[in-house]
């Protein structure tokens, strides 16, 4: 699957099928500190993610 | 997952919770929370003009975008701190969100321009002043902020600050024993003297995924890159930290602010000696004579449970 990452802007691909909560882990990211989005749509930790899924991990920490 | 109040298909997951929830009823939940911080904290009351402090980002348009669902009269201003093309985006989100939602709310948006008052952005600013952009960049909007609300004749000053944020600076004072700016650190701050406006925080009981989540269920179109001014800073390294430990222990940042908060708000007595306390609470073990509080010390407890139980075959 096409994983959209930002900061900086740029994306990977992980292998599918495979939870959220473990692309999450595989690219060593935070739960807490991110949203995993499939189209418009959230996704929950535990959804399963296809091969030919595209999806955007956010971030959502800002510094000020 | 499903959502733990309707059944249907679950967006999100809120551990501190222990609940999940579905778009629907995952925008009531944090309508709920606003309005929970709203009342406990007597921010403001439904006759109030509230000005909202926007910057583009999701706190802040979410906190708007929440305060006018709820019915408020809430205006916003938007200070162009002239970063480039971040200040342009974010000034482009605003006005948005501004024309396309705000407006049929009867809400305005208002702006104050960095560069048209100073001669300068806030980049360069902080380089002649021999400052921090970031102090620079707080000192600038704190004051604008104050001014319009003040001068505009608005009862009351929210910001989106929210748990994260409110966590990360608690950390931060108490790693540095800095308590002259804890008293800060409340979600309701009063118009103290003359020329201070109410200032509010109605998202402090909501982390900032909860509102980053808000903001993607209800199509909030806000700035998702970060300000290039703020990388390295040590507001990212806190919330960092605690969101690690977040992920361990669901609720520590809640425990963390909210039992801050607690601690403020109870009447101060006189606080008892550690010897004074002990006096009181301590009376020799009935069978070893060392301190205890129950009759019998836990050591002895301890060791005559180990002597009465069944020998353990050796591995």
């Amino acid at each position: 699957m096409i994983v959209q990452l930002s900061h900086p802007q740029r994306q990977v691909e992980i292998k599918g099928p495979k939870r959220t909560k473990d692309v999450l882990r595989e690219l060593n990211l935070v739960i807490e500190a991110h949203l995993v989005i499939r189209g418009d749509d959230l996704v929950t930790e535990d959804e399963m993610l296809a091969d030919a899924d595209q999806i955007e991990i956010r971030p959502v920490i800002s510094g000020g | 997952m499903n959502c733990g109040k309707c059944k249907t298909k679950a967006v999100i997951s809120l551990p501190r919770h222990n609940a999940a929830f579905c778009k629907d009823c995952f925008t009531t939940f944090v309508h709920e929370q606003v309005a929970r911080a709203i009342k406990s904290f007597k921010m403001f009351t439904p006759d109030d003009r509230i000005l909202v402090a926007v910057s583009g980002g999701k706190d802040s348009l979410a906190l708007w975008h929440i305060l006018l669902k709820l019915g408020y009269r809430a205006d916003a201003l938007y200070v162009n701190l002239g970063i480039g093309s971040y200040s342009e985006e974010s000034h482009r989100k605003v006005q948005h969100y501004a024309e396309t939602v705000a407006a049929s709310h009867g809400a305005a948006l208002l702006v104050h321009v960095v560069e048209q008052e100073a001669g300068a952005g806030i980049r360069e600013l902080a380089n002649i002043l021999h400052r921090p952009t970031c102090s620079t960049c707080g000192t600038i909007k704190r004051y604008q902020f104050n001014r319009a609300a003040v001068e505009q004749n608005y009862d009351v000053m929210a910001t989106g600050h929210n748990l994260d944020d409110e966590a990360a600076r608690l950390l931060g004072n108490v790693l540095h024993w800095q308590e002259e700016y804890l008293d800060k650190q409340s979600p309701t701050l009063p118009a103290s003297v003359e020329g201070f406006a109410k200032k509010v925080k109605p998202l402090c009981r909501l982390s900032e995924r909860e509102i980053a989540a808000y903001a993607v269920v209800n199509r909030i179109d806000y700035i998702v890159e970060e300000c290039p001014m703020a990388k390295g800073s040590k507001m990212l390294l806190y919330k960092e930290v605690l969101n690690r430990l977040e992920t361990e222990s669901p609720g520590t940042k809640q425990r963390f602010y909210w039992g801050f908060l607690d601690k403020q708000t109870k009447p101060e007595s006189a606080p008892e000696t550690m010897a004074e306390k002990d006096q009181r609470t301590l009376t020799p073990c009935l069978s070893c004579g060392q301190p205890t509080t129950a009759e019998t010390c836990s050591y002895c407890k301890m060791m005559a449970k180990a002597k009465t139980a069944p020998a353990q075959p050796r591995a």
